[in-house]
């Protein structure tokens, strides 16, 4: 009944289109099939992906802004952390500067102490700067530091600026603003009483220098104007306003163009230096350009990750495959001993059993003595099987050896014994009858193995980090260095997901060459 | 300190008490990650009624650190492998021609890039100056690698006496009180060099942002664990001095072996001639900087 | 049993023996010579040591004792592959990662054969069995029947004098398996090769072959001719076997010639033919098949003993008709009769009385497992080697054998004598 009749779409009992009841019926299956897997989806995704994600979005939230208040706010570590991993040296020059600035800040507190002591107290300041109209420069540097220490802004701050003295004063009232909702937010003080910090000083100082400000202050004739013309009168012994020359002396960095040219390049909510830097690459202000020489290094751990993933997995298959292919073939009673010896090592402890390959390896250890006694090596001139790739490679291919053997035992256990009968009736030798027929068939093993043993291999960080040294390390082993030691998160997600996207193109290259269904876990 | 960061990220902060090196309070401290202190308030004074802040006197490097012990990382070597003329310089380590064969050193560059300066021919107070320029620590990572190929990098203090009891390494760096346990209470024939060993300070930081109760509990064993006595105490165990001055006089015999803890502190006269004292200001701002550098240097 | 053909036969084995654990033989004391051409079916239960001989013969196995000759040639340190002999295997054993060209093109691409002669021979030998156009089809692609072919065509191709093949229809429905045994022999005829057949279908075997070894118990039963075999077991095992059988139990009464009488147990006496039983007083188990029994008392012989029968079932079988009688004791006697113009359909519950011709009823060896053995024995023993001891055991002849009288009361001690005798 190949052939319908009628013209229309072949419709079922009910009338409608067959198409469409088809579809219906596969889309209730459809839809059981997802509710079966959702859990596991909600897990995964609640637990890997959004992580990952959000880390790769971490980037630099703070501009540069004001150094002073980030050095109170503590901000400024992190920012120079954050940058260093593009240009290393920054982490230190905001370590070293953000200790500094407050000596800077000192020498104008004492100038001002010295022209009238009452104004290097609390009510000297909340006089001079409470007072109404000034709301939309308060609002504005309580967003700033809301972004910057990410706190919540309490309503009731106990203080309104002024928007008299912002006119007058406008850095000294921007300084002061920060100082007022820092102590009242961060460390919940009561603004009126307290001294602001040294840094307000600093800017106050910047407005008296502006002889027009000089001159409006002389005008002035609100809370605090006796003090502020007292100051004016001894303008002569401030000292210079020359900030540029006080951060060149803190470090000259900071006038480097290279500097600011960094910060304003990584000022953007998104950036795509992690990746950069995962493949050695770094984002300048002219633009992509490659790393010094003695940065790179990410490329160099990629390329030694596959190779030696690579080396480990062939390793695997040449060991394997002669051990599953007895135990397919044994009788039951000895393949069963022999399989729990295979399995033996799946109930000790990885570290233990890498361990156990440091006690074998080493200079002195178990190998090398027999090697010696046998005479093999001399004494003086003793193997180095380990803190190199061989011992990564020795070790890993032991440990994951199981992972190739049990794929490829459950192939062969399918494969019956009347192929290589069959081939061998019909006059092939031994070795022609394995290599054509059933070696073509346990090819499926082969792949499933390999599949298993590579990507595991490829995500390999205890094992390495033991035994590995400095040219046996992998990847994973600099992913987490970067998660625990250096906290480069952002760089751990990026060379994270680098190292997903090459497995993924690898288990795609794969399909297309061997073919995805060509592997078989088992029957 | 990473973790403790981590924690802080998250907004939950599980630990109490956190113990770590000078340089890492110092970092913490900067980083609002760790609560600043109030020594003489918050801990016993002596008790010949000195404060607190006094006892401790420079071992306070920052306003959130609660010293507890001096400790030195030095070095140990085998004496089986080292024949008739011990090291008695730490530029020892360099030498590949009178010492051949493996050297352990630290998996981070604090102590080895120091060492490295000083025997490369920088004058010792002048060697954090030179550390502080990108060329001076390309110096010393040149230094280090003309024996990158003979060195196993530790990450745990623990490797190195075990590297050395196996005869893997003919010498290596670690904190001086585990060449101690491996001489003294292991019996191994493990040598110790006091020459430009790295003097620092271990203490305790209370993260920032405990909730009162936990805090309370914190400062109660804080006050109790760092007093004159306690302090003393521990040095029957291992051969670290007491951050206080007060304690000093008090440090008696080892709890099992009964020999005197004195002549094995890295405090002592004796082993103080040539004393390189930690900056631990200089590490708390290079450290991003040269560990970056040092670890890209390693993987190569 | 086998008799030696002498020097022009192409198979033969030579008091072969397989032991595969090194306690219990499998194959015992196994002879048998086959001319060329010959087609031989190897029939028997599961277990009876068919598959092992062939195996042997294929090379998979060695013989543990005795001598296989092939075509006059010793062929114990032959490995398979320098044998030549093709083989089918239970499951076809087509290789799934080649295509059916492919497959075929195998044993000619091992025998360095140049590739246009290769395909010229593939392809003949896919006409051959009808499958010409399937070359490029994977054996998973084909139907069981078709890959049936396949194996039979990889089989042939290299032209083998000899051909092996393990129960090669054993996967196939009925329909499908009775053309493949039609095509079988066919070929085999064309070909003029030697088959040598295992299967434990009988009818397979009856209709298929030119003769026809009865294995069990690691030893052959009887080996003839298909209708000589139905016709003329030579013993119960044979009887039981090939085709249906009725039985009966009893103990001879007198031997006259090739005629005895038998007193079943029953107490009736019936006339038979003596077959493998001697003398008087000797337990037996005579065999009559079911089309052979007559109730129409005109047909049978002046004098013949005849049993009374009361009829149990009447089954309707178009053809024929089919009885299920009770008959001295024997529940389950089985008559048939053809579906003539003048056949009597008897109704269940009419007493009728039944008889045949002495010829047609055979007195065989005593029964080896039924459950008077179970009663003495405390298990039951199925050997036919051991069934005539227990006939003498329980005829009260016990001193008969070497370890008769051992025999009847330890059974246990059975399978050393089995193995001893061996």
């Amino acid at each position: 009944m190949s052939e319908t009749t009628q013209s229309g779409p072949m419709l079922s009992a009910d009338g409608v289109p067959l198409k469409t009841s088809l579809a219906r019926a596969l889309r209730r299956q459809k839809i059981r099939a997802l509710l079966l897997i959702s859990p596991l989806l909600a897990f995964v995704l609640i637990t890997f992906i959004i992580p990952i994600a959000s880390m790769l979005f971490r980037s630099v939230g703070v501009l540069y802004l004001d150094m002073y208040r980030a050095v109170e706010a503590k901000a400024h570590t992190r920012l120079g952390s954050r940058l260093n991993y593009e240009q290393s040296g920054i982490s230190s020059l905001f370590r070293t500067s953000g200790r500094k600035l407050e000596d800077v800040g000192e020498d104008f507190e004492d100038f001002f102490k010295d022209a009238d002591s009452g104004m290097v107290k609390g009510p000297f300041w909340h006089g001079l700067m409470q007072g109404e109209g000034g709301e939309d420069l308060l609002n504005d540097r309580l967003g700033l530091l809301t972004d910057l220490t990410s706190l919540e802004a309490s309503s009731d701050l106990g203080f309104t600026l002024s928007g008299e003295t912002a006119a007058l004063l406008p850095w000294a009232a921007r300084a002061y603003a920060d100082w007022a909702l820092f102590t009242a937010i961060v460390d919940e003080d009561d603004v009126s009483k307290k001294k602001p910090w040294a840094g307000v000083y600093a800017a106050l100082a910047l407005d008296l220098a502006d002889p027009a400000t000089q001159s409006a202050v002389a005008a002035y004739s609100g809370s605090g104007a006796a003090e502020l013309q007292a100051a004016v009168a001894n303008i002569a012994d401030m000292p210079a306003t020359e900030f540029r020359a006080y951060f060149e002396d803190i470090d000259d960095k900071w006038v480097s163009g290279e500097t600011w040219a960094l910060l304003k390049v990584f000022g953007s909510q998104y950036t795509s230096g992690y990746f950069l830097n995962a493949v050695d690459m770094k984002l300048t202000p002219d633009g992509i350009e490659q790393r010094p020489d003695n940065e790179r290094l990410y490329l160099k751990l990629f390329n030694r990750t596959l190779i030696m993933s690579m080396i480990i997995t062939v390793s695997c298959i040449l060991l394997g495959y002669p051990v599953a292919w007895l135990l397919a073939n044994l009788p039951m009673r000895s393949a069963n001993v022999l399989m729990i010896l295979v399995l033996l090592p799946f109930w000790t402890s990885l570290l233990v059993r890498t361990s156990a390959w440091k006690v074998l390896l080493q200079q002195q250890g178990v190998i090398n003595d027999i090697f010696v006694w046998l005479g093999f090596v001399a004494d003086d001139a003793r193997l180095v099987m380990m803190n190199n790739s061989t011992g990564t490679i020795i070790a890993m291919t032991h440990i994951l050896l199981p992972f190739m053997i049990l794929p490829l035992y459950s192939v062969m256990k399918t494969i019956p014994p009347s192929y290589l009968r069959a081939a061998k009736s019909l006059g092939a030798t031994n070795w022609t009858a394995f290599w054509r027929v059933y070696f073509p068939q346990s090819v499926p093993g082969i792949g499933a193995g390999s599949i298993l043993v590579f990507i595991l291999a490829i995500g390999y960080y205890i094992t390495p980090e033991i035994v590995g040294g400095t040219d046996g390390v992998f990847i994973s082993n600099r992913i987490a260095y970067h998660i625990s030691s250096s906290l480069n998160w952002g760089l751990a997600a990026a060379l994270g997901t680098i190292l997903l996207a090459v497995v993924m193109l690898l288990y795609w290259l794969y399909d297309r060459i061997v073919g995805i269904d060509n592997v078989k876990l088992g029957g | 300190m990473a973790k403790l960061r981590a924690m802080n990220e998250a907004g939950n902060i599980t630990w109490d008490l956190v113990d770590v090196e000078g340089a890492d309070s110092i970092r913490l401290c900067d980083e609002g990650l760790a609560m600043e202190i109030d020594h003489d308030s918050m801990l016993a004074a002596a008790p010949d009624g000195t404060s607190a802040s006094d006892d401790f006197g420079d071992s306070i490097v920052s306003d959130c650190f609660i010293p507890q012990i001096v400790f030195s990382t030095t070095v140990g070597y085998r004496l089986d492998m080292v024949g008739d003329t011990p090291p008695t310089s730490i530029c020892s380590l360099f030498d590949l021609d009178a010492y051949p064969g493996k050297r352990a050193l630290n998996k981070r560059p604090l102590a080895n890039v120091e060492w490295a300066l000083l025997c490369d021919g920088v004058p010792k107070d002048e060697i954090y100056d030179v550390l502080a320029t990108s060329e001076g620590q390309d110096r010393a990572l040149a230094k280090l690698d003309t024996i990158k190929d003979s060195v196993i990098w530790w990450s745990a203090a623990a490797e190195t006496p075990q590297l050395l009891a196996d005869g893997e390494i003919v010498m290596g760096s670690t904190y001086n009180g585990r060449l101690f346990s491996a001489i003294a209470e292991q019996n191994q024939p493990i040598g110790m060099l006091w020459d430009a060993q790295m003097l620092d300070f271990d203490g305790w930081i209370v993260p920032a942002g405990l909730p009162e109760d936990r805090l309370a509990r914190v400062m109660d064993f804080l006050n109790f664990a760092t007093d004159t006595q306690r302090l003393a105490d521990q040095a029957a165990y291992i051969s670290y001095g007491p951050a206080r001055a007060s304690s000093a006089p008090l440090v008696g015999n080892h709890a099992e072996l009964g020999i005197p803890m004195a002549p094995h502190m890295p405090t002592d006269p004796a082993n103080a001639q040539n004393v390189f004292v930690t900056q631990y200001e200089f590490w708390a701002d290079y450290r991003d900087d040269i560990d970056a550098k040092f670890q890209a240097w390693l993987a190569k | 049993m086998a008799k030696s053909s002498g020097g022009n036969a192409f198979v033969e084995f030579q008091h072969v023996q397989k032991s595969y654990d090194g306690e219990t033989l499998v194959v015992k004391d196994l002879n048998l010579s086959m001319p060329k051409g010959e087609f031989l079916t190897m029939l028997g239960p599961s277990g009876s040591g068919k598959t092992t001989c062939l195996m042997m013969l294929a090379g998979f196995e060695t013989a543990t004792h005795g001598e296989i000759m092939l075509d006059g040639q010793p062929i114990n340190n032959i490995p398979p592959h320098k044998r030549g002999i093709g083989m089918v295997f239970q499951n076809y054993a087509l290789f799934p990662h080649m295509t059916v060209a492919e497959n075929l093109a195998f044993p000619l691409e091992v025998r360095k054969m140049g590739k246009s002669e290769r395909e010229e021979k593939v392809k003949r030998a896919l006409d051959m069995v009808q499958m010409g156009a399937f070359g490029g089809r994977r054996p998973a692609q084909l139907s069981g029947g078709q890959q049936q072919r396949i194996a039979l065509a990889r089989a042939l191709v290299f032209q083998p004098e000899l051909v092996l093949m393990d129960e090669p229809l054993g996967a196939l429905d009925k329909q499908l398996r009775e053309h493949m045994q039609f095509e079988i022999t066919r070929l085999a005829h064309d070909l003029g090769i030697t088959v040598v057949y295992v299967t434990h279908d009988q009818t397979e075997a009856l209709t298929m072959s030119d003769r026809v070894a009865v294995f069990n118990d690691g030893r052959i039963q009887q080996l003839a001719p298909p209708d000589e075999l139905y016709e003329k077991p030579q013993n119960s095992f044979v009887a039981q076997f090939i085709g249906e059988n009725n039985t009966l139990e009893g103990v001879i009464k007198s031997i006259d010639g090739d005629k005895c009488v038998v007193k079943l147990d029953s107490g009736d006496e019936i006339d038979a033919r003596p077959v493998n039983v001697t003398k008087a007083g000797e337990r037996t188990k005579v065999s009559i098949r079911p089309e052979r029994v007559e109730f129409n008392k005109s047909r049978l012989q002046k004098g013949a003993h005849t049993l009374k029968a009361e009829v149990a079932e009447f089954i309707y079988m178009g053809d024929i008709f089919r009885f299920r009688l009770k008959v001295a004791g024997n529940n389950d006697f089985i008559v048939k009769t053809r579906n003539a113009p003048d056949a009597v359909r008897l109704t269940p519950g009419s007493q009728i009385e039944i008889g045949w011709l002495a010829e047609d009823c055979r007195a065989l060896d005593a029964p080896a497992c039924d459950e008077r053995a179970r009663h003495h024995f405390g298990l039951c023993l199925c050997r036919e080697h051991d069934a005539r001891q227990l006939g003498r055991c329980l005829s009260g002849q016990p001193d008969q054998g070497l370890f008769g009288s051992v025999h009847c009361r330890e059974p246990r001690h059975h399978h050393h004598l089995g193995r001893k005798l061996g």
